[in-house]
């Protein structure tokens, strides 16, 4: 457990992903099977221990620890495992060589009425960082920055593989992985995926810019403001990924349920609102679907969760991804039909009859579901990654609103000295500034230098990290739409705001009024 | 809880030591004052008359210049005393900072301790802590509560060499409290055999040539605003707190947040101080140094100042000790500890 607690330590302490990135590599490399793959899978909170509860935690603490000086130490500390592991009365120096294997395996075996016992002996072998380390493990909740995604960077980094490879197989595999770093390390075949419901990594566009294309060769499509999602059915099991190849299953039963077909799809989750007469809602109602384990009869009647669909990966057993998207597109509206309705529908072609024409309904398009276009290759398989000339995005263009900077904070890492953070707001009727936003890029690092400046020289009020400042500085800001929002004073929430431009040239008392954003709601 | 003891007075703002009308670590201008050490927290400027180890008056001259010039100032070493009103103070090291001192009273056949701030631990910089016998023991409480047990000094300091090693191309930036923490620092990595320049922020000089006019061999200091930022590449900088996310630092090569304090034993506090490093290095007792120092006086009473009272009011009660919280005020433990 030592090298696990000290990677789990270093990584709390780390803020950059370029170094975190480098800390898992060099353990990936050094620690032996199957001790890194079960780590690997702690760090993504990808194992689960039902016997042990914080609740069961405390008890235990209670038998070696008097109860008000753990609730002491608790309010100080802030964090149950943290406490525990620091009040536990056991070596200062990890006394014995337990592996995290060996860690996982008892706590694995642990029933509720035997896990007290198997935790108190797991916590007498080790020090204050191990048993931090183990109730981490044995809790949940590391919070360490590891996203699936950048464990599996680390993987492909630390044994030189692609990453599309990693990424296909890496949730076809439970922990702790051997077959994979059999694979990675040289010593076995590429793991046989067949009867698996494997990820797929998606196919990505290029920003179009200020290119155009011949729609001889590129289908246009409506670029949706959803998720993207695979859904995969396979060996008997049906799983949601997310655009991170992380599942989302749990977040969305009733798309599991409906999904009966022996397939592979690409497609845009998205929910239907009311507002929009059963059609596509904006992203702000999406919002309330993600990031739940669980749904509740409500949310599923409230928010009701859809696929609109765009391409078709596999199918009853065949891999069509080497097949040009106008083949696959052809199986795709022969496929649609066999599922439900009522959950997935085609995304429908654009038909237009020159570029000009799509730029035309472009800009014309008020749907708030939609975010742009997309432009797709007729003659390209389906390739993972971001490769040139064969997907393009073509977002609308953004909205504007002049603001007024309000506050400013500190940033993290490379700007921790430079106030990065910026409130800004917009004037009420009654003339009052109310708060629409947060920005912290789309400057460039001299006008970062610039903004420091300006927050230091012109501060008001200091609250901790948070700086009020003078209200003379208009900010353009960029934001690709605007939503009501209870959580605001203006009742107003922007998405993707970042600061375009710095108008030092503008009185403050010409910024945009609240009103002026409230017509641009969508 | 009070006990007997009536010429000895707890008040938010100090010790009022009534037969001698004099105030311990007063945190308002008194007419006569008894100075444990010299933290800010504890020696305020404006009194009329000052008794202080001869360090800790040359420490509040430093900070307070011209001020402290003009009002009376009595040295008292270590191991001496002076009678006032009828009360015998005298001085002992606490093991703190240079100059820091308990203060022992002995009034009418009792004797009274006030440890101000103090440590067990070995340092360098300063005279060790003595146990003092007596049967009221006025103790701190930075550390009163059992998650704080400090690590052996010398393995915080090689984390630190290792880190430094580790990359050579960057800097490690230690944040450590101007007066006593700095100097420990220096003189413990000196200790450990680190002979490289050791680069400091300007606001430090003068308290590391006071250190160093009283016989502590600091090694080859270096000014940060008179250095090359090359020349810091893998070298070890050293700066007050408020500085480590400042501007100041834009001009050191791409530096590791460090910090040196008891508090980065607990990890939300470190991470809230965008500590990349934490190195739990303290000043101040810990949990068991706290509870030790207790039951080694074991005094009739034990009254508790500045810090998690009751975290060390439960161990009191648990251990069967007679005590109470004295609740100080303006004791900045943020910083310094």
């Amino acid at each position: 457990m030592t090298p696990f607690a000290a990677l789990i330590d270093r990584l709390i302490y780390t803020r950059s992903r370029n170094r975190k990135l480098a800390l898992i590599v060099d353990y990936l490399r050094h620690t032996p099977d199957p001790d890194r793959g079960w780590a690997i899978a702690a760090l993504t909170e990808s194992l689960d221990f039902p016997a042990v509860k914080a609740g069961m935690v405390r008890a235990l603490l209670a038998t070696r620890v008097d109860e008000e000086l753990f609730r002491l130490s608790r309010h100080f500390v802030g964090d149950t495992a943290e406490t525990a592991a620091l009040l536990w009365p056991g070596a200062r120096v990890a006394p014995s060589g337990l592996t995290v294997a060996a860690t996982v395996d008892a706590l694995a075996a642990a029933t509720r009425a035997t896990a007290p016992e198997i935790l108190a002996s797991l916590l007498d072998r080790l020090d204050a960082d191990g048993r931090y380390a183990l109730l981490k493990l044995a809790l949940g909740g590391m919070r360490v920055g590891v996203s699936a995604r950048l464990a599996k960077q680390a993987f492909a980094q630390a044994f030189d593989v692609p990453i599309e490879d990693v990424e296909e197989l890496w949730h076809a595999i439970p922990p702790p992985y051997a077959p994979l770093f059999a694979w990675g390390e040289g010593r076995a075949a590429r793991p046989d995926l067949a009867d698996v419901a494997f990820f797929r990594p998606f196919m990505l566009a290029h920003p179009l810019d200020d290119a155009t294309v011949d729609l001889a060769d590129y289908a246009a499509e409506w670029k949706w403001d959803g998720i993207r999602v695979q859904i995969v059915r396979g060996g008997g099991a049906t799983r949601i990924y997310s655009r991170g190849g992380e599942e989302i299953s749990g977040a969305f039963p009733e798309l599991v349920a409906a999904f009966d077909q022996e397939a592979v799809i690409d497609g845009e989750l998205l929910v239907r609102g009311e507002v929009q007469g059963g059609d596509a809602a904006s992203f702000n109602a999406l919002q309330q679907r993600l990031g739940r384990k669980t749904v509740s009869k409500k949310m599923l009647a409230d928010y009701p969760a859809f696929v609109r669909v765009y391409d078709l990966l596999a199918l009853d057993g065949s891999d069509l991804r080497p097949l040009p998207w106008t083949e696959r597109r052809r199986q795709l509206e022969g496929f649609v039909p066999r599922l439900a309705a009522s959950h997935f529908d085609l995304s429908q072609i654009i038909e237009a009859r020159d570029f000009d024409d799509l730029a035309e309904r472009r800009a014309g398009a008020r749907d708030a579901a939609i975010e742009g276009v997309m432009l797709k290759r007729r003659d390209a398989p389906y390739v993972a990654g971001r490769r040139a000339g064969l997907w393009y995005k073509w977002k609308r263009d953004p909205l504007t609103a002049d603001c007024v900077m309000m506050y400013a904070q500190r940033g993290n890492g490379r700007r921790a000295s430079f106030y990065s953070d910026y409130t800004f707001g917009c004037w009420s009727e009654e003339g009052e500034l109310l708060p629409v936003g947060k920005a912290y890029s789309g400057f460039t690092d001299e006008e970062l230098k610039w903004l420091d400046k300006f927050v230091r020289d012109n501060t008001l009020n200091r609250f901790g990290p948070v700086r009020e400042v003078e209200k003379s500085l208009v900010l353009e800001v960029a934001f690709d739409s605007i939503h009501s929002s209870k959580r605001h004073k203006s009742g107003l929430a922007m998405r993707f705001p970042r600061i375009s431009r710095i108008r030092r040239d503008k009185p403050a008392e010409e910024a945009d009024r609240i009103a002026t954003l409230r017509a641009m709601v969508t | 809880m009070r006990g007997a003891t009536t010429w000895i007075e707890p008040h938010p703002g100090g010790i009022y030591v009534r037969p001698a009308d004099l105030w311990i670590d007063p945190s308002h201008p008194a007419g006569c004052a008894a100075v444990t050490h010299g933290h800010a927290d504890h020696a305020r400027s404006g009194h009329d008359t000052v008794f202080a180890t001869p360090e800790t008056l040359a420490i509040m001259a430093l900070r307070y210049g011209v001020d402290a010039k003009a009002r009376q100032k009595q040295a008292v070493r270590y191991g001496d005393g002076f009678e006032r009103g009828g009360v015998r103070f005298s001085f002992h090291p606490a093991g703190h900072v240079l100059g820091s001192a308990q203060i022992l009273m002995e009034y009418a056949g009792e004797r009274i301790v006030v440890t101000g701030d103090y440590k067990r631990r070995p340092d360098p910089t300063c005279a060790a802590f003595e146990v003092v016998p007596c049967d009221i023991l006025i103790t701190e409480a930075t550390f009163g509560l059992p998650v704080f047990r400090h690590p052996p000094t010398g393995e915080e300091i090689a984390k630190l060499i290792g880190a430094v090693r580790a990359e050579p191309d960057r800097c490690v930036l230690v944040g450590a409290y101007a007066l006593g923490k700095a100097q420990r620092v220096i003189a413990e990595l000196r200790a450990a055999g680190w002979d490289a320049p050791i680069f400091i922020h300007g606001a430090l000089e003068k308290m590391c040539a006071l250190y160093t006019a009283h016989g502590l061999d600091l090694g080859d200091l270096r000014l940060v605003g008179e250095s090359d930022k090359a020349a810091m590449a893998g070298q070890i900088v050293i700066a007050p707190p408020s500085a480590l996310n400042d501007r100041w630092s834009r001009r050191l090569p791409d530096p590791v947040t460090a910090m040196a304090s008891g508090w980065m034993r607990v990890r939300q506090r470190a991470r809230q101080r965008m500590v990349e490093l934490p190195l739990v290095i303290s000043d101040h007792a810990d949990w068991d140094e706290l509870t030790a120092t207790i039951a080694e006086v074991n005094p009739r009473e034990t009254w508790i100042t500045h810090g998690s009272e009751d975290g060390l009011l439960r161990w009191c009660e648990l251990t069967q000790r007679k005590a109470r919280a004295l609740h100080l005020v303006g004791r900045d433990l943020e910083e310094e500890a």
